[in-house]
This record gives structure tokens, sequence and C-alpha cells, in this order.
């Protein structure tokens, strides 16, 4: 249910960038969002494309790029991409420790660029 | 044909509304009141825990309680029967808080009065993990008969908490909860979290949560 306030927050950030770009039309928006977080696409083009109407960003395409968990070993600071879904059997690939992990990347939730005409 | 070209944007989806919480917690360090965001599941024991929190602590510092409700006032009602300011906001269907809403709340709030503010969140473990309120510290709430697995279902949640309230445990015994399992889930996605067990009726565990508060509530005054 958050996805109606998250599209108005893209929306108004992407008619800021293009309006300072002096753009005319919107034509696709990149997002990265970390596995951590939960965006689908579909949901949040529909939303989109309803608050959208009648702005230069009307009938734009949101592209979302999924970012993997990357967590890095305390030990022996080795860096290894994880499946969130599986956190509980998580071992270090290096060194073989099962604890003390810290997450590097995952929780990404950014507009990267637009592609405008 | 107009040609196609890239504008570079890099900006947090949700800025906005980083910017108003980092507002918020810049003017609750300048009142010196704590600000708790407590969150969990509907029926993890939200307001079970605001009110053994306000019976054992209430002599010593003054709270407050900022109850976030769909679309109901259950729950500052009780909280309010405890002679404690309460102040409701209704999210009018929305499924979490955000720092503007809280920010308006705060307005309303006798801050200068306040040690402790406690923010009930909206029950729901995956919007309010997205929305940054302001607060000093994010708590949450799991109970046991939800299950063991839950940090594998939401793990952006548990990766943003400080402190996580197992409540329930007298359940413990009637559920398949494994609470080493649960906690070795957590800790890999969270080596900082605080845990502590808890269960809100029978009372077990609650003065381990409330001297933990008491002592980040402390430590809040001297900085």
């Amino acid at each position: 249910m958050h996805e109606l306030p998250v599209t108005k927050s893209i929306l108004d950030i992407v008619i800021k960038h293009a309006e300072a770009n002096n753009v005319k039309k919107i034509i696709s928006i990149n997002l990265m969002i970390g596995d951590l977080s939960e965006l689908e696409n579909e949901w949040i083009q529909r939303y989109f494309d309803y608050l959208s109407k009648d702005t230069i960003a009307e009938d734009a395409k949101l592209k979302i790029k999924r970012v993997p968990v990357v967590m890095q070993c305390s030990q022996c600071s080795h860096t290894f991409e994880v499946n969130i879904r599986e956190i509980k059997e998580i071992q270090c690939p290096r060194c073989g420790r099962t604890k003390n992990f810290s997450i590097i990347s995952g929780r990404e939730y950014y507009i990267k660029d637009i592609e405008v005409q | 044909m107009q040609e196609v070209r890239l504008i570079e944007v890099k900006e947090e989806i949700l800025s906005g509304n980083k910017a108003l919480a980092d507002q918020v917690r810049q003017k609750m360090r300048d009142r010196r009141t704590y600000l708790l965001n407590l969150m969990s599941s509907p029926g993890a024991g939200k307001t079970s825990l605001i009110l053994k929190t306000i019976e054992e602590l209430k002599d010593e510092l003054q709270m407050g309680v900022i109850e976030a409700d769909i679309d109901s006032m259950v729950d500052s009602e009780k909280v309010a029967a405890q002679g404690i300011t309460v102040i409701q906001l209704r999210t009018g269907g929305f499924c979490h808080l955000d720092a503007a809403m809280v920010s308006k709340g705060l307005d309303v709030m006798d801050l200068d009065t306040l040690d402790l503010l406690i923010i009930e969140n909206v029950g729901n473990l995956v919007c309010p993990a997205e929305f940054d309120t302001g607060a000093t510290r994010n708590a949450m709430i799991l109970s046991v008969p939800e299950g063991d697995d839950k940090p594998l279902k939401y793990p952006l949640m548990f990766s943003i908490c400080d402190v996580l309230v197992v409540n329930k445990i007298d359940y413990l015994d009637y559920e398949d909860f494994d609470l080493e399992t649960m906690k070795e889930r957590v800790l890999n996605l969270n080596p900082d979290i605080k845990v502590l067990e808890v269960s809100c009726r029978t009372g077990e565990g609650i003065s381990a949560w409330t001297s933990w508060l008491r002592k980040e509530v402390a430590a809040f005054n001297i900085r």
C-alpha cells in the first residue's frame, strides 16, 4: 500500500530534474531497488500511469533494476552476494565464518537516470 | 523525431521524507525528547508493551504517545486512561507513518515537558520499514505466534531496527518457535540489534526492556 506515496515521490523528482534540463518528454525512468526492499513493477507502473496523466512524464516506462544483497564478513572483510531468503545458512565463502556480517548493498531505493526527449 | 538523451538523477526516491526525518531528529535533540518508533504486525503487542512501559516508568519519566491508526481510537483511549499525553493520528488508509505525519503530531505536543515520546506505528512489517519517521531509535516487536520465519519474509524491517522485542514468550511451550534459529536469522541481517524476550501478559522480561529504555533515554539526555 505504500506504492502511492513512493510513486508520487518518483514523479516529483523526475519532473524536477526534467524541468531543470528543459525536457519536453520523459520516456523512461531507471530505478535501482535493493533486494531488501519491495517494489513491484506492475503495480508501481499502474500508479505511475494514473499520477502522471497530463504531465511530461505521461506514458513513461518505469524500469526497475534489482540490486542484490551483498554482505561483508567482519573477520576477513570478504564481500559476497547473498540470497536473502536463505539467510539462515549464511557462511563466508572465504573463511567459513557463520556470524557477524554487515550489509554492504541491498537497501538501494533510488532513481538512477531518466531517458528524455 | 527528437533525439533521446539520458539525464543522470541519482536521487533517493524518498529523499524528501529523509530530509524531513532528519529535521525531526534535530528538533527532538534540541528539545531533549527521546523519540521511539515502535513497529510490528497487527496484534503483536505494541499497545500492550506501551501500557507496560507506562506502568513501569511513569514515575521517573514524563512520557507521551503518538498513536497511528488507520481509522480508530481504540488504542489511544487505552493509553489516555493511564493519564499519559496521547495524540491520535488517523492515517486515513495509509499503511505507515512518514516524517511529515510525525511532524504534524509533534506540533501539538508540549515537547519541553516530555522525556520520552513513543510512536505506535501502523501494524505492518513492510511499509513502515521504508519510511524514516525521524525517531531516535527504531524498535520492533515480533510475537511468538507469528513464527520464527518472519526475518526471512521481512528482512528490511529486521535490518533497520535497533532493538527487537520478542513478545508472548509464555507461548513458547505451545508453538514450534525456535528462539535460537530466529535470533540467528536476525543477527545475520543486523549484528548490532539488541534482542529482548518478554511477555506483556505475565510481565516476564519487562524489567529488562524498561531498563534498556531507561538507559537509552539517560544517554540521550547527556549528549
